[in-house]
């Protein structure tokens, strides 16, 4: 079965979570024989293809076109519909990032194709495509199925792991895509200083209302540039404009899955887990030995974070 | 302006989930059901755009008898217009996005809301599934909105930024939370709404694309261990992070 997948540029970056898809498509075409194609849209994408490759992709489609620089639903739906008239994929494989999370049921929609998001795994048993996707914010876990094709999937960032194929080779094609983008893209932010986002953040010290003020996330501030780490917030912090909703962890926020994730006056809601509950190792501090982030993690020390965190800069140093 | 809002009743979001004996879905006893959160969001924008432009908010849900009560709630938020498109059952995504689509297109909404995702199936996908099938401009998770007479700019989060939109009306916008703070219903938006016709639309059966096979519950985290008390504690925990768990 041959697979295409949609790598997502953000400015002059490719997401790493485009590239756990790729990982993740390439395991599914070797166990079934197929080819890997990789999808590029926007301007300039030549200096992209080696990191395409690198991944696993055994062609590459450059749909290089000004207008889809920046992503627009209707302009990148055009350009993976295109790249699936122009080769013999049967399934779409895309990161559920904020992007992915659009475009996924988009082209689902178009291509009048099975959808599956916000997938942690993903199979091929006898034909049949089978995922698992955490619903009711990670209280419950999905099994979804489907004989149907073409399918689209999106797989949830950092459940899978990018890794490098030595020696492959891939083929480098145009691809045409006609377009006829209503949804004008008119302005472009990025967040001043590249800061790493922490669905991307291997390390995220997360602060919570326990941390009582703007002025104490110094604190959390600087234990995340010592670790090389990301910034993260609950709720009420980003309600109380503390800090920024980007850094907002949970239902309303992002969803993250770091390898450390460390929770720092969080109490542990429900919604707040929702977020960081695929974290491979929880540190919680808080002052309250009852709290429930003690249940969802795996060290915890129960104190003041204005004595616990000084001590820490201290030892990481 | 003609304005659509399309809402979901889902559980609380503190509910304790219990999965069912059948493995396919929650056991719904003890659960209290609300308007989704998100929808909350839509709801209000639709209102707010109503008091700027004029005109009518109609709010549509698809489910069994049960979504009345998200109709209710939308109406007592002052909603004009409620209909309840009746699920025939085995209706999957698709099948659910397919149905409002058809319900939506011919009635000549300027303005379509949805939430950015229910919390229930947590699928973020029936909004651009809906703008989609009705060929119509979308722009999905949106905080900021502006509405003129025949375009609107949209602003929406990416990690890293932020990205604005511009496109014509008619247009579907899933409304993310900072697009506004929702009004609570007042008692007699409450009583009104209690009083107002909901139309029945039947919805059409449209075989499932996919089938669950199996709904359970996330693997329990095995119990984690109190390192100790206060700053004392930090060189045995950063030792454990080193040597045990090998993420420093
Ligand atoms: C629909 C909906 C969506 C939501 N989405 C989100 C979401 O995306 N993200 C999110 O985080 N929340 C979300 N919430 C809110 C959530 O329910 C909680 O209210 C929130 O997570 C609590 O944040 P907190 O842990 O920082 O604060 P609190 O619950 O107030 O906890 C503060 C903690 O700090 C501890 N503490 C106090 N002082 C100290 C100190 N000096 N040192 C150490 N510890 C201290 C306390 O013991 C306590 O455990 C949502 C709620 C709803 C209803
Ligand atoms: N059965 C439904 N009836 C009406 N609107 C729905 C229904 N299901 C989903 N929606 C809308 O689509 C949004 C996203 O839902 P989902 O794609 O299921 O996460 C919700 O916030 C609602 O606005």
């Amino acid at each position: 079965m041959d697979i295409l997948v949609y790598l997502e540029k953000r400015g002059n970056n490719l997401r790493t979570a485009g590239f756990e898809a790729v990982t993740a498509a390439r395991k599914l075409a070797d166990v079934s024989g197929g080819k890997l194609i990789a999808l590029l849209a926007g301007s300039n994408l030549e200096g992209f293809t080696a990191d395409a490759e690198k991944y696993g992709a055994d062609q590459i489609l450059l749909a290089e076109d000004q207008a889809l620089e920046g992503y627009t639903p209707d302009g990148h739906r055009a350009a993976i519909v295109a790249a699936m008239e122009k080769t013999s994929a049967k399934l779409v494989l895309m990161a559920a990032t904020a992007l992915g999370r659009d475009l996924a049921p988009t082209v689902a929609a178009n291509l009048n194709a099975a959808l599956l998001p916000d997938c942690i795994s993903i199979e091929v048993i006898e034909g049949r495509l089978t995922v698992t996707r955490p619903v009711y914010a990670g209280r419950a876990i999905m099994t979804l199925a489907t004989n149907s094709w073409p399918a689209v999937v999106s797989l949830r960032p950092k459940a899978f792991t990018a890794v490098v194929r030595d020696g492959g080779k891939a083929e480098i094609a145009k691809l045409d895509v006609q377009t006829d983008i209503k949804t004008k893209l008119i302005e472009t932010r990025f967040e001043a200083g590249g800061k790493l986002d922490v669905t991307e953040a291997d390390i995220i010290v997360a602060g919570g209302r326990g941390m009582k003020s703007n002025e104490n996330f110094k604190l959390i501030e600087d234990i995340s540039s010592l670790l090389n780490g990301a910034v993260g917030a609950s709720r009420p912090v980003v309600d109380s404009e503390w800090r920024p909703h980007s850094e907002q962890i949970g239902q309303t926020g992002k969803v993250v899955g770091p390898t450390l994730y460390f929770a720092v006056g969080i109490s542990g809601a429900i919604q707040h887990l929702a977020g960081m509950r695929s974290s491979k190792v929880v540190v919680a501090i808080n002052k309250d030995p009852d709290a429930p982030i003690f249940k969802s993690a795996d060290y915890g020390i129960v104190g003041d974070a204005m004595e616990v965190l000084p001590a820490l800069i201290e030892a990481l140093k | 302006m003609n304005i659509a809002v399309l809402v979901k009743l889902v559980p609380d979001t503190e509910a304790s989930i219990k999965i069912g004996s059948d493995h396919k879905y929650i056991n719904t006893s003890d659960v209290n059901f609300v308007l989704n959160p998100y929808d909350e969001y839509a709801v209000e924008e639709a209102l707010l755009q109503k008091t700027k432009h004029g005109g009518e908010v109609t709010v549509i849900s698809l489910g069994g008898d049960e979504a009345v009560k998200s109709l209710r709630t939308s109406l007592a938020m002052g909603a004009d217009v409620a209909i309840h498109v009746k699920n025939p059952g085995g209706l999957d995504m698709f099948g659910i996005a397919k149905n409002l689509a058809n319900v939506l297109k011919d009635k000549g909404y300027d303005l379509i809301f949805a939430g950015k995702q229910a919390v229930d199936d947590d699928c973020s996908a029936i909004g651009s599934m809906v703008a989609e099938l009705m060929g119509i401009p979308h722009v999905s998770t949106v905080t900021k909105l502006n509405v003129e007479d025949s375009k609107l700019t949209a602003e929406r989060e990416f990690e890293g930024g932020f990205e604005v939109y511009e496109l014509p009306l008619p247009a579907l916008i899933t409304a993310q939370k900072g697009l506004n703070e929702p009004r609570y219903a007042s008692l007699k938006g409450i009583m009104m709404a209690k009083k107002k016709q909901i139309e029945e639309i039947e919805g059409e059966a449209i075989p499932a694309v996919t089938e669950v096979l199996d709904l359970n519950y996330p693997p329990i985290r095995p119990p984690g261990k109190i390192v100790g008390e206060g700053a004392e504690a930090v060189p045995e925990l950063v030792r454990l992070l080193k040597e045990e768990a090998k993420v420093l």
